[in-house]
C-alpha cells in the first residue's frame, strides 16, 4: 500500500535557510545541505527547496546548493520559487531537482504548465497554490500571498491539471502560521476536484494535526510543513511512529 | 564501467550521482562504441513512451542494446526505461518497445479504483513474487519511490516484485540478463542504494 508522505520545506535565501533552525543536538544550523541531509536521515519522504532569493547572484548560489544536496541525498527533491520559464525548469532539473513547482509564474502565464509538462512530463510539474477565503469564496493569491488575483481556486487548480500539472501543493493562507491544524474543508474540495495527488500545506501545529488530516481527508497524499519541523516542535521520526500507530501507512526506514 | 544510456530522455543527474556515491564507475553516453565497451548498461527514462521509443530507434541505440543483451551483457531499465524493455505500450496509442520482456504497458486510468490518485507518486512497499539477486539485501515490505501513470500488470511472466496500488503494479521484472525497476532506486533512500549496489555487484556475463 502506498504510504503518506511527510515533507519538510526549506526556504532558502542567499544560500542559507531562512530563520535558521534550532534542533536538539543540531544547533543553529542554517546550511541547506546539512539540514537536507539531516531530514533525509530522519526519514523525511521528500524535500522541498524554496528559493526566495531576489538577485541573480543569489540564484546562482541556490543552484550550487541544490547540486551539492542532490549529489548526496537520494530522496525526491522538489524545487520552487521564481520559476517562470521552461529555461528555469531546465536550470534546476540539471542541478538535480526531480520536480519543479510553479506558482506566480503560472499565474502570469498559464501556458508555462503545458510547455513544461510537454518537455519534462506531467510528473515533473507541481502546481503550488496560495489560497485564501475572500467573501466566502476561495481565491488564488500571487507573489507570495501579497496579491489577490481574483481567480477562483478550485477552477484554477482544475485548469492547471488539465494543462498538465501532475501534483498539487495546496497552501491555505487562512490556516498557515496559526498552528491550529490543516484546512480540511479546502483540502477536501481540491481532492474531490482533481485526480492527481494533493499535498496539504499550512497549519500544522501538532502531531495530532497530521493524524486528523490523513483520517479526515484520506485522499491527501502528503503533509508539508516548515517551522514545526525546523524548530524541532514536531520531530519527524516521532511523527511517523505516531501516524503508523494511528493506522496510517508510513515508510519507516530512512 | 556502467554506461547510462543517453538518448535525450530524462534527468540523469541523480542516477549518475548515486552510482558515483556507491563508488561505481559510471558514464552517461549515447556513443554506441562506449556502450559496447561497458560492462553493464542502464536504460533510464521519464516522459512519454512513444517519444522515448522513437528516440531510441532514431539514434539506432535500440539495435546496440539488443545486440549487447544478445551477447549476455546486463541491461537494467529504470522507470520508463523498464517499460521500454517490454513488447508494447498503450500510452496514447500503441507503441512498440524493445521486446526483450514479454507483456504490455497499460494505463492506470480505468484500472484503478476511483479514489486512487493518478499518477502513482510516492513510497510504496515491495512484494516479491519470486526471489531475485537485486533484492538480496532488501527485506520484503521495504518502501521504494514510484512516479508513473502506466504500468506492467503482475501477470507478465518476468515480474519479480509488485507494489499494491488498488491493483498489483509490476515493480520489478527480470529475465536472465535483462532487468527493470518501475520505481526509482536512485531516489529511494537507503533501500534504493542497496538495490543499486546489488546491480553493480552482480556478475556480468560479458
Amino acid at each position: 500500500m502506498i504510504t503518506k508522505r511527510i515533507i519538510p520545506c526549506l526556504d532558502v535565501r542567499d544560500g542559507r535557510v531562512v530563520k535558521g533552525v534550532n534542533f536538539l543536538g543540531l544547533r543553529d544550523v542554517d546550511s541547506p545541505v546539512k539540514l537536507a541531509r539531516y531530514y533525509s536521515e530522519c526519514g523525511a519522504d521528500e524535500l522541498v527547496f524554496y528559493d526566495i532569493t531576489a538577485s541573480a547572484e543569489g540564484r546562482k548560489i541556490f543552484t550550487d546548493i541544490l547540486r551539492e544536496a542532490a549529489a548526496t541525498i537520494f530522496i525526491p527533491l522538489t524545487v520552487g520559487g521564481g520559476i517562470s520559464s521552461v529555461e528555469d525548469f531546465d536550470r534546476v532539473l540539471k542541478c538535480g531537482a526531480d520536480k519543479v513547482s510553479v506558482n506566480s509564474g503560472a499565474i502570469r502565464r498559464p501556458e508555462l504548465i503545458g510547455e513544461a509538462a510537454k518537455k519534462y512530463g506531467d510528473q515533473c510539474v507541481v502546481l503550488s497554490a496560495d489560497i485564501k477565503r475572500v467573501d466566502g469564496a476561495f481565491h488564488i493569491f500571487a507573489k507570495g500571498g501579497r496579491e489577490d488575483t481574483g481567480l477562483e481556486a478550485i477552477q484554477w487548480i482544475k485548469d492547471g491539471v488539465a494543462r498538465g500539472a501532475g501534483e498539487i501543493v495546496a497552501n491555505s493562507m487562512d490556516t498557515d502560521g496559526v498552528k491550529g491544524g490543516f484546512d480540511l474543508e479546502l483540502l477536501e474540495r481540491i481532492c474531490d476536484a482533481v485526480r492527481v495527488p494533493v499535498i496539504a500545506s499550512g497549519g500544522a501545529g501538532s502531531m495530532e494535526d497530521f493524524t486528523t488530516l490523513f483520517k479526515t481527508v484520506p485522499e491527501i497524499s502528503a503533509g508539508l510543513a516548515a517551522s514545526v519541523f525546523h524548530f524541532g516542535e514536531i520531530p519527524i521520526p516521532e511523527l511517523k511512529k505516531k501516524l503508523r500507530a494511528d493506522g496510517i501507512e508510513m515508510r519507516m526506514e530512512a | 564501467m556502467i554506461a547510462i544510456v543517453d538518448y535525450g530522455v530524462g534527468n540523469l543527474f541523480s542516477l549518475r550521482s548515486s552510482l558515483g556515491f556507491l563508488g561505481a564507475e559510471a558514464e552517461v553516453t549515447g556513443d554506441p562504441e562506449r556502450l559496447r565497451r561497458a560492462d553493464k548498461l542502464i536504460l533510464p527514462g521519464v516522459g512519454a513512451f512513444g517519444d522515448a521509443a522513437d528516440k531510441l530507434r532514431a539514434t539506432g541505440l535500440d539495435r546496440v542494446l539488443l545486440e549487447e543483451v544478445d551477447k549476455g551483457k546486463q541491461l537494467r531499465g529504470i522507470c520508463l526505461g523498464m517499460q521500454l524493455l517490454f513488447e508494447r505500450s498503450y500510452e496514447y496509442g500503441e507503441h512498440a518497445g524493445l521486446g526483450l520482456l514479454e507483456g504490455s504497458v497499460v494505463p492506470m486510468e480505468g484500472r484503478l479504483p476511483g479514489e486512487l490518485k493518478i499518477p502513482h507518486i510516492g513510497w510504496n512497499a515491495l512484494r516479491y513474487t519470486r526471489p531475485h539477486p537485486l533484492f538480496r539485501e532488501v527485506e520484503e515490505g521495504s518502501c521504494v519511490y514510484f512516479v508513473h501513470s502506466f504500468f506492467v500488470e503482475e501477470t507478465a511472466p518476468s515480474i519479480v516484485a509488485t507494489a499494491e496500488y488498488g491493483v498489483n503494479v509490476g515493480a520489478a521484472a527480470a529475465k536472465e540478463n535483462v532487468m527493470g525497476c518501475q520505481f526509482h532506486p536512485e531516489k529511494s533512500g537507503g533501500v534504493g542504494m542497496k538495490i543499486l549496489r546489488a546491480f553493480c555487484d552482480m556478475e556480468g556475463k560479458a
